[in-house]
């Protein structure tokens, strides 16, 4: 009895948050009208996150409010397609809360983003990153352990769903990465990542291993999932900080297929170490 | 930092010359007509879990040994001990000449258990290699001086030439792992792999560079065939208490199998089937009729470990390609070590 009552008032208390949130997001109706009760669930009872999902935004390009603008000089011949596309931003309260001094050096790396941009060399792109890259990633949901393949860079992450304790031993590109419940919500905490990765391509960024992500997924309905991760690194901003989106099912690319970027950025990293007239390329891959 | 302990462990037992077959149970080689593989939540087999799969079972048989696929356990004991015997005698620490490389401490050649197979290779019946088909595109890279060959060099390890990173074989590339060119195979180190399952999908997960290979259970055809990729596209189906993998559409960028072939004629079946509590059957076969006269099957004991999958950021660090093709220019004198720039016409 004890039980169900405490149930009671989960529900209860999700059902009043997720109004609220509806309220305050103003979403479509059609959305508003779906319960919990009808999306995909597991044989436990857990929500199922499992699919090919990807993110409908512009965070990738600038996590805060930004407005349309020229890509960068070294890539004008690009035309249109490196220009940067405006954007609301992601982040609660607009602007990200740097500690005073800090936002030089968020100026330094946009002014020479296509340069200093870890993912220009096809590096992993770290959390949350990963998460809104315009690229499809899939779920793998399990009880003890939830692997997250990411389309670009074949980055990927294991999420141990039955370590609640465990601890980065080693700082990594991904993170270290628990996984936990709170009612239908998956939690990530996301720790030990390195400090070479940014959050967008206008340079902000973090300072690694005393990051701490974590991340919320919760699913709106089958097809739809209201993300959120809370940024706190001390050593860079005054405060905690939020970001929030929704990822969408991606339901046209039903098979996610390899992006493995290595090859198409050797000629970036290591053609200044060329031998005089080595052809660039592998010989059989057409490059026009 | 488990495994890392484990393999010290292992080092130092071995080189006491008392390699650790106190701490290995009597897995038996053959499957047990009676066992029966717990279930996922959905009722077909679990293969979920972190498995090891290095072994110092060769891929082909001594010819000494005919059809025979197993030894006993007396045998591998015995053949164990001479192994450790032998460590113990070197010092095991040198590399092998030049400027120093892999030690002992990188070797990861034993199983975690008790492997009785006498060789890899099941088929052809006398455990060794088809012929291959005449004329088929042969290379064979390692760690010594570079071969002769052009682009596309589709070696793991080795290269042709320091020309250009196109030149170096694709691990060192760092575009696929050394044991995880589909089929993963027993090598150096780093031979662990975690299978994920849902209702619908499969994933290999190889901790060499991060490959997850995605396997969908509910397909019933593979991509269009202009769609080629690394670790090509791979579906799955059960056939009793065996996932059995087909793969195909591969690009032509490795190889097919053993320094033979390329590997978009290949096709690959892989069977996982949980024997024991701790261990699966990793059963694959290639099939390549331009490379191989015959297909070839080899099985691989993986076993099971309560380690983790660390990340393998390979690219993120290649140092080594940018000393690769530095020191080779230094050497061609168009480099200038000391400003660390392209030599200044004179």
């Amino acid at each position: 009895m004890k039980t169900q009552l405490k149930t009671f008032f989960a529900v209860a208390v999700t059902a009043a948050a997720v109004s609220a949130f509806w309220m305050v997001q103003d979403a479509p109706v059609q959305a508003q009208n779906s319960s919990s009760s009808d999306i995909p669930r597991t044989p436990d009872g857990k929500p199922n996150f499992s699919g090919i999902w990807q993110t409908m935004n512009t965070a990738n390009w600038d996590i805060e409010p930004h407005e349309a603008r020229h890509g960068p000089l070294s890539a004008l011949q690009s035309g249109a397609h490196l220009a940067f596309p405006p954007g609301l931003g992601v982040v609660e309260g607009g602007m990200l809360p740097y500690k005073e001094g800090m936002r030089a050096k968020q100026e330094e790396n946009k002014r020479d983003w296509l340069r200093l941009d870890p993912t220009t060399q096809c590096k992993l792109p770290g959390v949350p990153r990963a998460t809104y890259m315009p690229y499809p990633f899939q779920i793998f949901q399990a009880p003890d352990g939830t692997l997250i393949s990411y389309q670009f860079a074949g980055a990927d992450r294991i999420v141990h769903m039955d370590s609640p304790d465990m601890e980065p031993q080693v700082d990594t590109w991904m993170g270290t990465n628990v996984g936990s419940w709170d009612g239908d919500t998956l939690v990530i905490d996301v720790m030990g990542q390195m400090p070479d990765t940014w959050f967008d391509r206008s340079g902000n960024y973090h300072s690694g291993w005393d990051m701490h992500v974590q991340e919320r997924y919760t699913m709106l309905d089958r097809n739809t999932i209201q993300y959120s991760a809370t940024i706190n690194d001390p050593n860079i901003y005054d405060r905690p900080w939020t970001i929030n989106m929704h990822i969408y099912r991606n339901l046209d690319e039903t098979k996610m297929l390899e992006f493995k970027c290595v090859e198409f950025v050797e000629e970036l990293m290591y053609g200044h170490l060329r031998a005089p007239g080595s052809p660039i390329g592998d010989g059989i891959t057409p490059i026009h | 930092m488990k495994k890392q302990t484990f393999l010290s462990a292992a080092i130092a037992a071995a080189v006491a010359g008392s390699f650790a077959l106190s701490a290995v149970n009597t897995t038996l080689a053959q499957t047990d007509p009676n066992y029966k593989a717990p279930r996922t939540e959905w009722g077909t087999p679990d293969l979920r879990g972190v498995f090891n799969f290095s072994s110092n079972t060769p891929l082909e048989r001594p010819r000494e040994y005919g059809d025979r696929q197993y030894y006993t356990p007396e045998e591998v004991r015995a053949r164990d001990q001479r192994a450790a015997e032998a460590a113990a005698a070197g010092d095991g620490n040198s590399s092998q000449g030049g400027v120093g490389g892999y030690n002992q401490f990188w070797v990861e050649g034993n199983p975690v258990d008790l492997n009785l197979r006498t060789s890899m290779l099941i088929y052809p019946e006398n455990g060794r290699m088809p012929a291959r088909v005449e004329g088929a595109p042969i290379a064979f890279g390692g760690l010594g001086p570079d071969y002769n060959g052009t682009r596309p060099v589709r070696v793991a390890v080795g290269g042709i030439a320091k020309d250009g990173p196109e030149d170096r074989g694709i691990s060192e590339r760092c575009l696929l792992g050394f044991n995880s060119v589909p089929p993963f195979m027993p090598s150096m180190y780093n031979n662990n792999v975690q299978l994920f399952q849902t209702e619908d999908h499969f994933v290999i997960f190889n901790e060499m560079v991060h490959e997850a290979r995605i396997v969908r259970l509910d397909a019933d055809a593979h991509i269009p065939e202009n769609i080629t990729q690394w670790t090509g596209d791979s579906i799955g189906r059960w056939e009793g208490d065996t996932l059995v993998v087909e793969t195909r559409n591969f690009n032509a960028k490795t190889q097919t199998f053993r320094g033979v072939g390329v590997s978009s004629d290949k096709t690959l079946i892989e069977k996982f089937t949980r024997r024991a509590d701790n261990v699966v059957d990793y059963e694959f076969t290639v099939i390549d009729p331009k490379a191989y006269t015959d297909k070839l099957t080899a099985v691989v004991a993986m076993f099971q470990t309560e380690d983790e999958i660390f990340e393998y950021a390979c690219h993120e660090g290649n140092y080594g390609m940018i000393n690769i093709l530095q020191g080779q220019r230094v050497e061609d004198g168009t480099w200038d070590y000391e400003n660390n720039r392209a030599m200044l016409p004179q």
